[in-house]
């Protein structure tokens, strides 16, 4: 099985730490990964903006990049959606229906593809999950509020794998951060109270962490912590459960 | 390109401004939540809820793709029933029909009970504007029309308003005690004021929930009974509805009252579901059926969908969005994130910051009865409002900049290098908050010393 590692244009730059735990925990577990050298961003921060016509550029490059793969693995549950549901490639549709079909996001990957049952990490705190909305009902890693059905969660399995890890419940268990891509900076007011009550829910329940499969929700709610020099900080979830491995 | 020169003033500088008030806006979000709460206990109740929600979508599915026969079958029938039938094509001849109607039969004072239609007409102003008194009888529509404000929310009307604030709106038009704040005492003294008004109105205009293409009938429902008591009061009964109301037949009404009520307010049903068929011995009974922008959005492929609603308002009560910048920050009669991709519809350009107001996170998709896809619309409204020149330029220059640093894997490592570069030296330049609004009242990421990219090259490839 040979895996592609995506790491999107903001971990590169800002959190390599995540991508880092990403890739040992993979190679942990006995999965051959390697990281595409020309990657770079997967487009959506355009398209969620209207411009998806702008996107062709990069989802050309993408599906270069990730063509040959067997899975493409990303610890961002929003950019893997967005490959998911709006990768087209002229001229190399294969290749890029292919992508769609076997890029996955890290929980999901660790729990249907790899089908862990154990892991090594230990992480003794007391941990917040937040959930990102693409992860969730975009690519339904856990069971969503609004609807009626059986309880779920593949990253709220994973963590629990980890020992002396102790998961929080929050009141409001899947309310979005308010990250929101350019929704962050064009509806700057509306974004920040609804992170500052996100932020708020994990403190009330006691969180020392803050946990999650999307480092564009952290980056936004870290931003805000540090804002209000709260010792809450955040953590991604690879992290986490790579925690034992340094 | 247009000259709109900002894709968001409105929502965002709007809500910006309520949440000047965090108390209020607090509030306002837990309000909202509590019957969002509701909704999913309720909901619980029925083990085949997600079943009923892909009935209810199928069933209009079907109607809005035979959409013109189950019209024409509606029509026949509710003439046979001595309905008298008219036709709608916008807002204006609507509001011109029913003033018709109103002068013909000589009435001064009428009675209405609340109907989203006739505010997207504007219908009160058109009324008022012509001589005519016009009083909302549903209690939330009623104090906002007493504060001369547009409903904030399409079930819960003044949601915005806090006891306080209607005490005192009812002490200055219906003469309650000043600083009075208790909802038993302000709802008993709007029940007296209304009963008088019921009481010398010649005519009552209801809206319609549901028209049964088969029998030619509707039904409204309400929660204070005030349609009931206005049409059986008065002389002659308008009721007033958009042509996408109609189910085919009466079996399919319960399909829809068991998810209306309890996706609106988490109430098992409506207090009252009020069945017309036939004006009583005596009284006249008119029927107005609505185009006004419908049979458009009906030939929009990525939107006709939303057609569907049945106006519920449980996307606006669990819209996170919503619930921190209020119902008046949509500036469009329907709020929200069904208001959002309605409005661009009726006018593209006075409502292009709208589809922007969401983060896409789809809580709004789950909840919807009738199983709209919400937020796929709001992305493709995004791709058509570009497309047709909505944006400021500036915005589009900066995505095109962007497009092409991103899609060239060597502009975008130098851009990456001399970014984190910049930030690292600069600090305070990118924590400029006038420049900068994610530094307004956030931290910016610490930059690392070396991307992934720089680390992978070091750690694995050499290896
Ligand atoms: S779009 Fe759906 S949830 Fe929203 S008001 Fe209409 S029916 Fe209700």
């Amino acid at each position: 099985m040979k895996v592609g590692l995506f790491i999107p244009c903001y971990i590169d730059q800002f959190y390599p730490q995540v991508a880092i735990a990403t890739l040992q925990l993979l190679e942990k577990l006995g999965v051959e990964v390697a990281y595409p050298l020309q990657q770079t961003c997967c487009g959506q921060p355009m398209a969620n903006s209207g411009f998806a016509s702008l996107a062709k550029g990069c989802d050309a490059l993408f599906t270069r990049n990730f063509s040959g793969y067997d899975y493409i693995v990303s610890p961002s549950g929003s950019c893997v959606l967005h490959v998911k549901e709006h990768l087209y490639a002229a001229g190399n549709e294969a290749a890029a229906t292919h992508i769609r079909n076997n890029i996955f996001e890290l929980s999901e990957f660790l729990t249907d593809v790899l089908q862990v049952t154990e892991l090594e990490a230990r992480f003794p705190h007391k941990v917040g999950f937040h959930i990102s909305c693409h992860g969730q009902r975009g690519l339904h890693l856990a069971q969503m509020s609004e609807l009626v059905a059986e309880d779920f969660s593949k990253p709220g399995y994973l963590l629990r794998l980890v020992k002396d890890i102790e998961l929080v419940e929050l009141n409001r268990k899947d309310e979005c951060c308010g990250f929101g891509g350019t929704f962050c900076v064009s509806e700057e007011a509306v974004s920040v109270k609804m992170g500052q009550d996100r932020v708020a829910d994990h403190q009330l329940n006691g969180a020392e962490y803050i946990t999650g499969g999307d480092v564009s929700c952290l980056m936004h709610l870290e931003g805000i912590l540090r804002r209000k020099n709260s010792p809450v900080k955040v953590i991604h979830m690879a992290e986490i459960l790579n925690s034992s491995y340094e | 390109m247009s000259n709109r020169n900002t894709t968001t003033p409105d929502h965002a500088a709007a809500s910006a401004k309520f949440l000047l008030d965090q108390e209020r806006a607090n509030w306002h979000d837990q309000a909202l939540w509590f019957i969002r709460q509701k909704r999913d206990v309720t909901a619980r109740q029925i083990p085949d809820w997600e079943q009923l929600r892909n009935a209810a979508s199928q069933i209009k599915q079907n109607v809005l793709a035979n959409l013109d026969d189950y019209l024409i079958q509606f029509e026949k029938k509710a003439l046979e029933n001595g309905i008298k039938v008219h036709w709608a094509a916008d807002g204006a001849e609507h509001n011109r029909i029913v003033l018709d109607i109103i002068q013909k039969h000589g009435v001064q004072k009428l009675v209405k009970s609340k109907s989203m239609l006739t505010e997207e007409c504007h219908l009160n102003d058109f009324l008022t504007s012509n001589g005519i008194d016009v009083v909302d009888t549903d209690l939330g529509e009623r104090i906002v029309q007493l504060a001369k404000e547009p409903p904030s929310h399409i079930v819960l009307p003044s949601i915005h308003k806090r006891k306080e604030e209607v005490g005192e709106i009812f002490h200055q038009h219906l003469g309650t005690e000043k600083g009075a704040s208790d909802p038993a005492y302000l709802t008993e003294s709007a029940r007296q004021h209304l009963r008088e008004k019921f009481l010398t109105a010649d005519l009552a205009i209801t809206g319609v929930n549901f028209a049964i293409a088969e029998t030619g009938g509707l039904v409204v429902c309400t929660n204070e009974g005030n349609a009931d008591m206005g049409v059986h009061l008065a002389k002659v009964h308008i009721a007033c509805m958009g042509i996408e109301k109609i189910i085919p037949k009466a079996e399919h009404l319960g399909v829809f009252l068991r998810l209306l009520a309890r996706s609106a307010t988490g109430q098992p049903i409506t207090t009252y579901s009020s069945h017309f068929h036939k004006p009583r011995a005596g009284q006249e009974m008119h029927l107005v059926l609505v185009d006004n922008g419908r049979s458009t959005q009906l030939g929009r492929p990525h939107f006709y969908n939303s057609l569907k609603c049945i106006r519920c308002g449980a996307c606006i009560n669990t819209c996170p969005v919503y619930r921190r910048s209020g119902g008046h920050s949509y500036h469009n009669t329907i709020a929200g994130p069904i208001g959002a991709i309605l409005a661009p519809n009726a006018d593209m350009r006075k409502n292009a910051d709208l589809p922007f107001a969401s983060t896409l996170c789809g809580s709004c998709t789950n909840v919807c009865p009738v199983k709209i896809d919400i937020h796929n619309q709001l992305y493709q409204w995004r791709q058509v409002l570009v497309q047709e020149g909505h944006v400021p330029k500036s915005k589009a220059q900066g995505m095109k900049v962007m497009a092409n640093v991103l899609s060239n894997p060597r502009l975008y490592r130098v851009a990456g290098k001399s970014g984190r570069l910049m930030m690292r030296m600069m600090p305070g330049l990118a924590n400029n908050k006038a420049l900068n609004p994610w530094a307004k009242q956030r931290e910016m990421p610490q930059p690392p010393k070396e991307s992934f990219r720089d680390w992978y090259l070091k750690n694995r490839s050499e290896k």
